[in-house]
């Protein structure tokens, strides 16, 4: 019985799996308690003027998220940064998939794309403001042309990489174009299409604040610049923080999303050799 | 010899000048949103003949420049001491893979507090924008540094010198150049987003202050320039970058 082999030492295993978790998160409590420390002392030496402590900073984060005005800021971020990701993710996908799918076109628009990724996008910020006015529209734009891009690039090589025996099979079967993205491409090329929408969600959230810090009378990228220009430093720290600890923990998810289908690729094509 | 991707593209490219040109010129598009690729081509020799901004292109290359040897040598040390500590390393990866969805240049005004109104605080922010980048990709090129390689050193017996120089370097040469492309990208950004926010000097604020004086010729003009020389530096490490791959047996 070959099948008794694996299950005995399959317990074990769990058990180890589960005390690593365990061990992981004592290991990311720690990291977090040293970086704590650090501020801290960092506080300490350059004054607390400069750089305020963990604690006031919680605290001046605690008082802004009471301030009424809070919430209005943060769901005009909010809703400008929801559509920018649906609009970036949608479109990149549909691209990519396209220019995955098309030889030539992929070979045609892959050395543009990159120039276009590695421009600083920040100087079109006056380009966009003439093209969409000032208002949720050059905030939405703005995440959108940062984040479109890497989604494009990612879904574009990954259908690229897609085994041709699949196109052939869908061949054989008759399937339309949509068919074949929506039941051959998008499924084969899933993992690097998980890998390009972690890289755009940061990027169009970084699109968005910075949209909203030059072209915009609400939102935490307005917050943020208000403080940067009153010099308030309390306010800008704690801004940040908010808004490391949301994006840290989001991407944190798309991560483990990410890594689950690397690795399950990995195991069914180790499985078919 | 052009390849035929090579061709269509430079006629997608001139075939959409040319749609805005003809757009401009006709009047499609106003005056006050884009002027013609023409009118952008002058605007940039003019800026060229213009000393004021010749000295705040120069200024923002230079801070770039400093920014990206800081980012080089600080995130090849770090990724070096991070691939000899794995423990770290794993409990580092959530935050060092959500790195870029935080707006660093918001640190801009604690730096100029820090640095003093100068050209420290803009490549401190270009730094902070590029140091990730060099500190993944030195983590993931050591880390792909295959076993067998690294067995074949210990059975030569190398010094720990030589096992850095003749095997991790090597080997890991293409994704230590990824980093560094990586710190060119993100420094111009780091260093013109500081520009634009708050700054006197360079070709971010130069930008800026055309924007906010309504001379568009002058805007596009500097664009223009900076896309060039963006793009000219990037397309000259992706030549050095396709060598360096030919030179290890492509693959």
């Amino acid at each position: 019985m070959p099948g008794a082999v694996d299950i005995d030492p399959a317990v074990p295993a769990a058990e180890h799996a589960r005390s690593r978790g365990w061990s992981a998160l004592a290991d990311t409590v720690l990291l977090i308690t040293g970086m704590l420390i650090v501020w801290q002392v960092a506080t300490l030496i350059i004054g607390h003027e400069v750089l305020t402590s963990p604690l006031e900073t919680a605290r001046r984060l605690s008082a802004i998220m009471a301030d009424p005005d809070f919430p209005a800021h943060s769901w005009e971020t909010g809703r400008a940064f929801g559509t920018a990701l649906i609009i970036a993710l949608a479109g990149g996908l549909t691209i990519g998939v396209a220019l995955g799918a098309h030889r030539l076109s992929g070979q045609v628009a892959a050395p543009i794309l990159v120039a276009l990724y590695s421009i600083p996008k920040i100087t079109l910020y006056p380009v966009i403001l003439l093209l969409f006015g000032l208002g949720i529209s050059a905030k939405i734009a703005f995440g959108v042309i940062h984040g479109i891009i890497p989604v494009i690039i990612f879904t574009m090589n990954g259908v690229r990489n897609i085994n041709g025996v699949y196109f052939r099979a869908a061949r054989a079967m008759r399937l339309s174009g949509m068919q074949t993205a929506s039941n051959i491409i998008v499924p084969a090329a899933l993992p690097e299409i998980v890998s390009g929408f972690r890289i755009g969600f940061s990027l169009t959230l970084l699109g968005t604040l910075i949209g909203e810090m030059f072209a915009s009378q609400r939102g935490i990228g307005y917050m943020l610049v208000k403080a940067m220009e009153t010099n308030d430093v309390a306010t800008v720290m704690a801004l940040a923080l908010f808004l490391i600890v949301l994006a840290t923990a989001a991407s944190s998810v798309l991560l483990v999303i990410d890594r689950r289908l690397h690795q399950s690729v990995i195991a069914q094509s180790g499985d078919s050799q | 010899m052009m390849t035929r991707p090579g061709k269509v593209r430079w006629a997608l490219i001139i075939a959409a000048l040319a749609l805005l040109e003809g757009a401009c010129r006709l009047g499609f598009v106003s005056r006050q949103t884009i002027i013609a690729p023409t009118a952008m081509a002058a605007g940039a020799w003019q800026a060229l003949g213009s000393a004021e901004m010749r000295g705040h292109i120069l200024i923002t290359l230079a801070s770039v420049a400093q920014s990206i040897g800081l980012a080089i040598v600080v995130g090849f040390a770090v990724g070096a001491a991070l691939y000899r500590l794995p423990r770290l390393r794993r409990t580092l990866d959530p935050f060092l893979a959500s790195y870029y969805a935080v707006p660093a240049f918001v640190f801009y005004p604690v730096f100029i507090v820090l640095f003093g109104l100068n050209r420290w605080p803009l490549v401190a922010i270009g730094f902070v924008f590029a140091v990730t980048a060099v500190i993944i990709n030195t983590l993931d090129g050591l880390s792909r540094v295959p076993r067998g390689v690294r067995r074949t050193a210990a059975v030569m017996k190398l010094t720990p010198l030589q096992h850095i120089f003749f095997i991790m370097l090597p080997a890991a040469a293409p994704w230590l150049f990824t980093g560094a492309k990586f710190a060119v990208v993100y420094s111009f950004i780091g260093v013109i987003a500081g520009e634009f926010v708050l700054s006197g000097a360079g070709l971010g604020h130069a930008i800026a202050f055309a924007y906010n004086s309504f001379d568009n010729a002058t805007m596009y003009g500097l664009m223009l320039l900076l896309f060039l020389i963006v793009g000219g530096i990037n397309m000259q490490l992706w030549i050095w970058e396709q060598r360096l791959y030919a030179r290890r047996g492509g693959y």
